[in-house]
């Protein structure tokens, strides 16, 4: 056969919608070795939540109580909160940045990866480690801070703080296509940090100052704090639906301005 | 078997063979800088055609424009008649690009099973290891490979999908004599394979030993197109080299002489044709040593080429 005729004959089949799911869940299955691997990652997005914890919940306040909850309990959910969002941010925004500067996301592009799965991949492993920290954050409560709670109300405590990775990871996504592979860790530390302080993760909302609980109020890291605190009976105020309504909206526009910026990229030499 | 493959390639000129990609009179722009100028370009079916050209010549632009990570400002980038952005197009193509930083704690085996899983008919781990010459590094992680063993792993990814079409951006740019030699090994072998490869280079001497077509990019313009040979010839001449007690100037007397240079103990002559040249040197120089006699290199027909081109454009100017 020629090679003209093979070429032409060769056409090869469409993926199947099971090789499709076999791309996603290996995109995601080496994005969390990727990142597993990366000590950079693991030790900042897991030790310091940890602690933070084991000092200001297990150490030095363990046996107050805020608003009726003990304060290892309080701070699984503030701490919690915490570790998710460093762990969505990281997970996204520098790796992204990096992918992008650094042209290996042309590489991606070039091959026949559907461009999603990438996302869908970074989103996943945000979600895979803040899991691992809030479980890490429980078993710490519960071994040496004297956390009981019924399972009921763990799990929904769990799935409130992995859920509210999303809104973060979207987030991190929007950072991600607008800083370059070396501005990237710094602009999220910069976010990272002050949000944290301003939302009530490290000193409780109701002692931080006046302007503080104003700006705390439009912060999305407050509102998903709010709902793990409310799994655990120290809610504020505001209703669930409210929290979740803020976060959504967050998400939504993330997303939409990380939209923007892969839209930008396309026309782009290095994107 | 030998005789009907020789027959086939008498019997199909490049030409006639079915157009794999092309460029159609594409005009690329960034901003004020013009990378590419009314480009025509075709790859035929089982060529290896290399774009050979200085750094900034518009190489990468062109092969970005036929992989559709970049739209051209005018004219068509086409891969098998079609849009080079098709998932179908994609899943039959494979590229090697120059890239600053690759995930470095995902082992050698792990990227390839990953950039396998996005193609429908992949090749075998084993079959891309062995493909690449990766068979020892399986486990290794990329941050712990060498840097011809990297550009090794990304030409693994970019073949292990069994694609039809191969794009090599500066596959063995920083390399190493001996790793580029290596990768050269590799490469051959897959054009063995019935590939069709469209390689970029600033290496002259890589697209002489690969390609089977030459296209000659500078300033975003194609200046010259032809087989190895055909783009010597466009420039004429021998190079004579040897130790000699024949003064510079009497050397330049001999008749076909065009050039003589001192290099170091040595002397390089220029001559349209070495053999009348060689033989009145041996008859006036009985001492005369350590004779090389080469073909003026593509080094020569690139630099002649681009330095004319470049010469026109200033006047134009």
């Amino acid at each position: 056969m020629s090679t003209a005729a093979a070429v032409l004959t060769n056409t090869q089949s469409e993926r199947s919608p099971s090789s499709n799911l076999t791309i996603y869940l290996k995109e995601a299955k080496y994005e969390f070795l990727k990142s597993l691997r990366l000590r950079v990652y693991t030790v900042s997005v897991i030790s310091f939540p940890l602690m933070f914890y084991v000092l200001f919940g297990l150490v030095l306040n363990a046996k107050e109580s805020i608003s009726g909850t003990q304060v290892p309990t309080y701070m699984i959910a503030t701490f919690g909160t915490f570790g998710v969002m460093g762990a969505s941010l990281f997970g996204t925004a520098s790796g992204l940045a990096s992918d992008r500067g650094l042209g290996w996301l042309q590489v991606k592009r070039a091959s026949p990866m559907p461009p999603f799965a990438y996302f869908v991949a970074k989103v996943l492993v945000s979600m895979g480690f803040s899991a691992i920290v809030v479980l890490l954050l429980m078993v710490l409560g519960i071994s040496f801070g004297g956390v009981r709670m019924p399972i009921t109300e763990t799990v929904k405590l769990v799935a409130t703080l992995v859920a509210g990775s999303i809104p973060f990871s979207a987030m991190g996504l929007a950072l991600g296509y607008f800083t370059g592979p070396n501005s990237a860790p710094a602009a999220i530390n910069l976010i990272y940090l002050p949000m944290s302080a301003c939302s009530g993760l490290w000193m409780p909302y109701m002692f931080l100052p006046k302007f503080m609980q104003q700006i705390a109020l439009a912060l999305p890291p407050f509102h998903l704090s709010q709902l793990a605190l409310g799994t655990v009976g120290a809610g504020f105020q505001q209703s669930t639906a409210t929290h979740w309504e803020v976060l959504l909206a967050f998400t939504l526009i993330c997303l939409g301005i990380a939209r923007i910026g892969f839209q930008r990229d396309k026309g782009k030499l290095y994107g | 078997m030998i005789a009907t493959l020789e027959e086939e390639q008498s019997l199909q000129h490049p030409n006639s063979r079915a157009v794999v990609a092309s460029l159609e009179s594409v005009s690329m722009n960034y901003g004020e800088v013009r990378a590419l100028r009314n480009v025509n370009f075709t790859v035929h079916a089982g060529e290896v055609v290399a774009l050979l050209g200085p750094n900034g010549a518009g190489k990468t632009t062109a092969v970005k424009l036929l992989l559709g990570l970049l739209q051209p400002n005018s004219g068509k980038a086409r891969v098998f008649a079609g849009d080079p952005t098709h998932p179908q197009n994609r899943m039959r193509t494979g590229a090697m690009l120059q890239v600053g930083k690759v995930p470095e704690t995902l082992r050698v085996r792990e990227h390839i099973d990953l950039f396998s899983s996005y193609y429908p008919q992949p090749m075998s781990l084993e079959e891309v290891l062995a493909a690449a010459g990766l068979e020892k590094l399986r486990d290794r992680k990329f941050g712990d490979l060498s840097g011809g063993q990297r550009q090794r792993t990304l030409f693994a990814l970019a073949i292990c999908g069994n694609p039809d079409l191969l794009f090599l951006d500066e596959p063995t740019v920083g390399l190493d004599v001996e790793a580029r030699r290596s990768l050269w090994e590799e490469i051959r072998r897959l054009v063995d394979r019935g590939k069709t490869v469209l390689l970029s280079t600033h290496y002259l001497e890589e697209a002489d030993a690969l390609a089977d077509r030459i296209a000659v990019i500078n300033q975003g313009e194609i200046i010259a197109e032809g087989t190895p040979a055909e783009i010597k010839a466009q420039t004429s001449g021998k190079r004579i080299r040897c130790i000699t007690e024949l003064s510079l100037a009497s050397l330049l007397q001999i008749p076909g002489v065009t050039d003589v240079k001192q290099d170091r103990e040595a002397v390089e002559i220029h001559a349209r044709e070495a053999e009348p040249v060689v033989r009145a040197l041996l008859a006036r120089d009985h001492s005369l040593s350590a004779l090389e006699v080469t073909s003026a290199g593509l080094e020569e027909a690139f630099l002649a080429l681009t330095h004319d081109n470049n010469e026109n454009a200033n006047r134009q100017n």
